[in-house]
C-alpha cells in the first residue's frame, strides 16, 4: 500500500537546491542553445541532458502522444548513425541513457564517465537536426508504444482512473489528455506527422543542454560550441495559451474497472508558480501539501490512516513547477468496512480545518526543517540536480528559481497557508473520481513437461 | 578494430584514475559487524542496520518478517507512531524500514549537525531496541498489509511474480511472497511478531553500515549506541539448500488484462557463486543491458512485440532466480514466448560473439564509477558486501573479474546453470481462444 499518488507527483515536483555552495554556469550559443553547467567533483562521472520545450500539453487533438512517440523515434537513426547505433555507441562507452516525456517537456540523457562527454554531445547534436524517420521503423515502434500504453495504463486500475479523471477535471486545458496519447491517435500517426512535429520543435533555440558532474564549465561550453554550434536555429512559433476556463461547480465521476480495492481521487484547480497571481500563493500551496502529506507525521497519515483508521493509504500532491495551472490532488484508499464517501467526508474535513484554523508552528517548523535537509540530501545525486535545472528552465521559470526555494518556503506564514486553502480548495473547483472495482475472475491451469 | 583498442586504453586509464571506496570494518563487543565509509563533501550520513530476518525466516507464517519490520516505528520506548515520526521529521531526517526475502533493513538518512544527528540516532536506537508491538498498531498494520495483498490481485505483473517464485522454489522458504498471503497474515498475532523480533533482531544477527561525513570515532560510537541495547543472541543460519525443479512446467493464469505477462526462469546463482561473473556478464549480452541486448533486439527492436524484454540473475544467500520477462498483447503471447525461448536457447548453445562480449565488458567497466556515485548507492553496495560477507575489496576487484570472463567461460557457465529442461514458465493474461470471443 505505497502511496502511488505521492510517488507520481514527486517525480514531477523537484525539491530544490539552494545556491549556498553550488553554482550554475550559464552560456548561450549563437544559435540559441542554452547550456547550463553545475560542477560536482565528488565522483568522476557526468550526466548530460538535452531538454526540448515540447510535451503532451503542446499537442492538438488527433495527434495526442506524438511528443512521446517522437521520443521513441529519436533512437531510430540519423543519416550518419543508423537505427540502434546511438544506443550501441553509448553502451560501449560505459554510458547509461534513456529519455522521458512529460506534459511540459521531452528530455534525453546519458550518464557517463566524465571524460566521455564528447561522445554524448556528438550523438545528441546529430539527432537534434538530422533525424531520419523511416516508415518501417515507425510501424514497429507504434506497436512498442501501444504495448507500453497497455502496460502503464490499460491494465492498471489506478492509472486508468487517473486518465479518466483528467478528462473530466479539465475543460479545455491540454493537461486533459494523457502524455502517452489516446489509443486511436497512437494507431494513426504517420511519418509526416512526426516529421512535422520534429521540425517544429527540435532546434537548438528550443532546447536546453544541462550538464552536472565532474567537469569544468569552461570546457563544457567549448565542447558544446564544437558539437552544437553549427546547428541551425528554427523559427519557433509561440504556443497558443489554451488557458483553462473557470470551473463553475463540483464534478464527479465513477470509474468501473477490474480491481480489488475502491479508491477516491480528488483535485482542486490551483495555480502553479508560473501562473500564480502572487508567487507566495504557490509556495503556500507547497507548504499546505507538506502539512497534509510531508511524511509519516503529516496529517493524512497521522489522522486518517492512524487516528481514525478510515484509510489504508492517503496522499496529497501539488505540482509547483508545471507550465500551466493544474490540480491539487488528494488520493486515498478506504480501510476495510469504510466507504469512499466516508473517506471523501474525512478528506474534506481536513481541508475545512486548514481553512478555519492556523497550522501549528511545529508543523511549519517541521516542513522548513525537511526542506532544508532535502536541500543537502539532493546534492547527493547529479541526476536529480540536472532534473531540477532542466525542468525549471523548460517550463519557463528559469533555473534561478531553484536558488530561491528554501528562502521562499521559509517566508511562508500560517496565515498564508490558511488563505490559499480558503481561496483555492473550494468545492466549486473540485473534481472527484470514485474507483468502483469490478470482479476479477482468475483461474490457474498447470501443464507438465513441455 | 581501432575503435575497440582505443576504448580499452581509456578504460585502463580510468581504472587507475579512480579507486573504489575504502571500506573499514570492525565488530562491536556484542559481535555486530560494522562497515564504514567516510565521505566528506556533504554534511550528511546514511546508516543502515541490516538483520538476517527477511521473509525466508517466516517459517509457515508467511508475512511474519515483513509485518514485524512494519511495526518497528509504530511505537517504541515512550513514544507512539506520531511522536516517532515527529522526532525524525522535525530534524529533517528520513527514516525507513524495509524487508526482502533475505533481510530486513532499518535505515536512516540524517544531517550530521550534532543536535539534529543526536535526536535522530536516539530515536533510531529506541526503535531498534524497544519496539512495543501494541495491539492497536498491530491490528491496523495487519489490515493495511491485507489490503495490500488484495490489491496485488489486480495486477497481472504481481500475480505472475508470485506464481513464478512458487514454481521455482516449491517448499523452500524463498517460494512465498515477502508480504505473505491473505490466509497466513490474517492468522498472525502480535505475540508472533514479538517472538520473531526477540529471536532475530539481535546483535549477532545484525550488521551496521555507515556511509557519510562522520569520523571513524563517531562511526564507532554511533554503531555501538545503535546496537548495544540488543541482546547478543546468535546468527540465524540454517537456511536450507534450494532443490532444483524436477522438470519444466508451464502455468497459465487467466486474467482480464489486455497484455499477457510472461516470466521464464529457474533458480540459478547466489552471491558467492564462482560462476557469478560469467553469468552476470553473459546475461548483460542476453538481456541485462538496458537498451542493447539480444532479447531487446529480437523482441522489441525487430518485432515490436513488447515495451520491455529483459533477463536478470538475482543473486541471494542461496540460489536466487534467473528471470526472463516480457509483456505482450494477449494474442501475440505464443509468438513472443517462442522468440524468447529461441533467443535463450541460441545463447546457451553458442554464447556471445567476441564483439558482443567486448561491448558488454566496455559497458560494465566503463560505467563502474556510476554504480556508486551517490552516498545512497554506495551504502547499498556496502550493505550487500557486509550482509553477504563478501570480500572488502569486492568493488576494487570488480572490473578485473569482469575482464577475466571469456566467451568460453560464459557458454560453459550458462550450459551448466541454465538447464532449459528445467525452465518454469508463467503466463498471466487472457488466453488466445478466450480473447477471440
Amino acid at each position: 500500500m505505497k502511496k502511488r499518488l505521492l510517488c507520481t507527483i514527486l517525480l514531477c515536483l523537484p525539491v530544490f537546491t539552494s545556491s549556498a555552495e553550488t553554482k550554475v554556469f550559464e552560456h548561450t550559443l549563437a544559435n540559441g542553445l542554452k547550456v547550463l553547467v553545475k560542477e560536482d567533483h565528488r565522483s568522476p562521472v557526468v550526466v548530460s541532458q538535452v531538454w526540448y520545450k515540447v510535451g503532451s500539453s503542446y499537442e492538438p487533438g488527433g495527434i495526442t502522444g506524438i511528443s512521446h512517440m517522437l521520443e521513441h523515434m529519436m533512437f531510430k537513426g540519423t543519416d550518419k548513425h543508423p537505427a540502434g547505433e546511438f544506443s550501441r555507441i553509448i553502451a560501449e562507452n560505459g554510458g547509461d541513457e534513456n529519455a522521458f516525456t512529460g506534459q511540459d517537456y521531452t528530455a534525453y540523457f546519458q550518464t557517463m564517465e566524465a571524460s566521455r562527454l564528447a561522445v554524448s554531445f556528438e550523438l545528441e547534436a546529430d539527432r537534434m537536426r538530422n533525424l531520419h524517420l523511416l516508415p518501417e521503423e515507425l510501424k514497429k515502434e507504434l506497436q512498442v508504444v501501444t504495448e507500453e500504453r497497455r502496460m502503464r495504463t490499460d491494465d492498471n486500475p489506478q492509472a486508468k482512473m487517473q486518465e479518466q479523471f483528467m478528462t473530466m477535471a479539465y475543460s479545455n486545458s491540454p493537461y486533459k489528455h494523457p502524455v502517452i496519447g489516446w489509443p486511436a491517435d497512437i494507431a494513426n500517426y504517420k511519418v509526416e506527422d512526426l516529421q512535422a512535429w520534429y521540425q517544429r520543435w527540435y532546434a537548438p533555440n528550443n532546447a536546453t543542454l544541462v550538464v552536472v558532474g565532474d567537469v569544468h564549465a569552461k570546457d563544457v561550453f567549448e565542447l558544446a560550441e564544437k558539437y552544437f554550434g553549427a546547428l541551425k536555429p528554427s523559427d519557433i512559433k509561440p504556443l497558443k495559451p489554451q488557458t483553462e476556463i473557470d470551473q463553475l461547480g463540483a464534478r464527479k465521476m465513477t470509474v468501473k474497472v477490474p480491481a480489488k480495492l475502491p479508491s477516491i481521487l480528488m483535485g482542486y484547480k490551483v495555480p502553479a508558480l508560473k501562473t500564480a497571481a502572487n508567487e507566495w500563493e504557490a509556495y503556500a500551496l507547497e507548504v499546505l501539501a507538506g502539512v497534509l502529506d510531508g511524511g509519516s507525521s503529516a496529517r493524512l497519515t497521522s489522522q486518517l490512516v492512524r487516528g481514525k483508521q478510515i484509510a489504508v493509504s492517503a496522499g496529497a500532491g501539488y505540482g509547483l513547477t508545471s507550465r500551466m495551472s493544474n490540480l491539487f490532488e488528494l488520493e486515498a484508499t478506504p480501510a476495510e468496512g469504510k466507504t469512499v464517501l466516508e473517506l471523501e467526508a474525512a478528506l474534506k474535513d481536513e481541508i475545512r480545518k486548514l481553512q478555519e484554523n492556523l497550522i501549528s508552528s511545529e508543523e511549519l517548523q517541521r516542513i522548513k526543517a525537511q526542506v532544508l535537509a532535502s536541500d543537502i540530501y539532493q546534492r547527493d545525486s547529479n541526476f536529480y540536480q540536472a532534473m531540477q535545472i532542466g525542468t525549471l528552465e523548460t517550463v519557463g521559470l528559469g533555473w534561478q528559481k531553484a536558488d530561491e526555494y528554501v528562502a521562499k518556503i521559509n517566508q511562508v506564514t500560517a496565515e498564508q497557508v490558511r488563505d490559499v486553502a480558503r481561496k483555492y480548495l473550494v468545492d466549486d473547483h473540485l473534481s472527484i473520481a470514485y474507483l468502483e472495482p469490478q470482479t476479477i475472475n482468475t483461474t490457474a491451469e498447470k501443464k507438465g513437461a513441455k | 578494430m581501432r575503435i575497440y583498442l582505443l576504448g580499452f586504453i581509456l578504460l585502463a586509464f580510468s581504472q587507475f584514475a579512480f579507486s573504489a571506496a575504502k571500506i573499514e570494518h570492525w565488530q562491536t563487543p556484542q559481535g555486530t559487524r560494522v562497515y564504514y565509509v567516510h565521505t566528506e563533501d556533504l554534511p550528511m550520513v546514511d546508516i543502515q542496520v541490516v538483520f538476517d530476518a527477511g521473509s525466508s525466516s517466516d517459517g509457515q507464517q508467511f508475512g511474519l518478517a515483513a509485518l514485524t519490520a512494519d511495526l518497528l516505528d509504530t511505537g517504541a520506548g515512550q513514544w507512539n507512531a506520531d511522536e516517532i515520526a515527529q522526532r525524525f521529521e522535525s530534524v529533517g531526517a528520513q527514516f525507513g524500514v524495509s524487508s526482502s526475502i533475505d533481510s530486513a533493513t532499518v535505515s536512516l538518512r540524517t544531517l550530521t549537525d550534532k543536535p539534529l544527528f543526536d535526536k535522530a540516532i536516539e530515536t533510531m536506537q529506541v526503535i531498534l531496541t524497544k519496539p512495543l508491538f501494541n495491539e492497536t498498531d498491530f491490528q491496523r498494520e495487519k489490515n493495511r498489509t491485507l489490503a495490500g495483498l488484495k490489491q496485488q490481485e489486480e495486477s497481472p505483473a504481481e500475480l505472475a511474480s508470485i506464481a513464478f517464485y512458487n514454481a521455482l522454489y516449491g517448499n523452500h522458504p524463498y517460494a512465498h511472497p515477502e508480504s505473505g498471503v491473505i490466509k497466513t497474515v490474517a492468522a498472525l498475532k502480535s505475540s508472533d511478531l514479538r517472538n520473531f523480533y526477540q529471536k532475530y533482531y539481535v546483535a549477532a544477527n545484525a550488521i551496521v553500515v555507515i556511509v557519510g561525513d562522520l569520523t571513524k570515532q563517531q562511526a564507532e560510537q554511533t554503531a555501538e549506541k545503535l546496537v548495544s541495547g540488543l541482546p547478543t543472541g546468535k546468527e540465524r543460519g540454517g537456511l536450507p539448500e534450494v532443490t532444483m525443479p524436477l522438470k519444466s512446467t508451464q502455468q497459465h493464469i487467466e486474467f482480464p488484462s489486455s497484455q499477457t505477462h510472461v516470466l521464464v526462469g529457474l533458480p540459478a546463482t547466489y552471491r558467492k557463486d564462482p560462476d557469478y561473473f560469467d553469468l552476470y556478464v553473459g546475461n548483460h549480452v542476453l538481456g541485462g543491458g538496458s537498451l542493447v541486448s539480444r532479447l531487446f533486439e529480437e523482441v522489441r527492436e525487430k518485432r515490436g512485440l513488447a515495451y520491455s524484454a529483459s533477463s536478470a540473475f538475482i543473486p541471494m544467500l542461496k540460489p536466487g532466480p534467473f528471470i526472463v520477462s516480457l509483456q505482450t498483447r494477449n494474442d501475440q503471447t505464443a509468438q513472443a514466448l517462442q522468440v524468447l525461448n529461441q533467443t535463450l536457447a541460441d545463447f546457451i548453445a553458442k554464447g556471445p560473439t567476441e564483439a558482443e562480449l567486448i561491448a558488454a565488458k566496455k559497458n560494465i567497466t566503463g560505467s563502474f564509477a556510476m554504480r556508486f556515485d551517490t552516498n545512497k548507492e554506495l551504502a547499498g553496495y556496502v550493505a550487500m558486501i557486509g550482509f553477504y560477507d563478501m570480500p572488502l575489496d569486492y568493488l576494487d576487484t570488480f572490473q578485473q573479474k569482469v575482464n577475466q570472463v571469456t566467451a568460453a567461460s560464459i557458454t560453459d557457465a550458462f550450459k551448466r546453470r541454465v538447464n532449459t529442461q528445467l525452465l518454469q514458465t508463467i503466463t498471466v493474461g487472457k488466453s488466445a481462444e478466450k480473447s477471440a470471443k
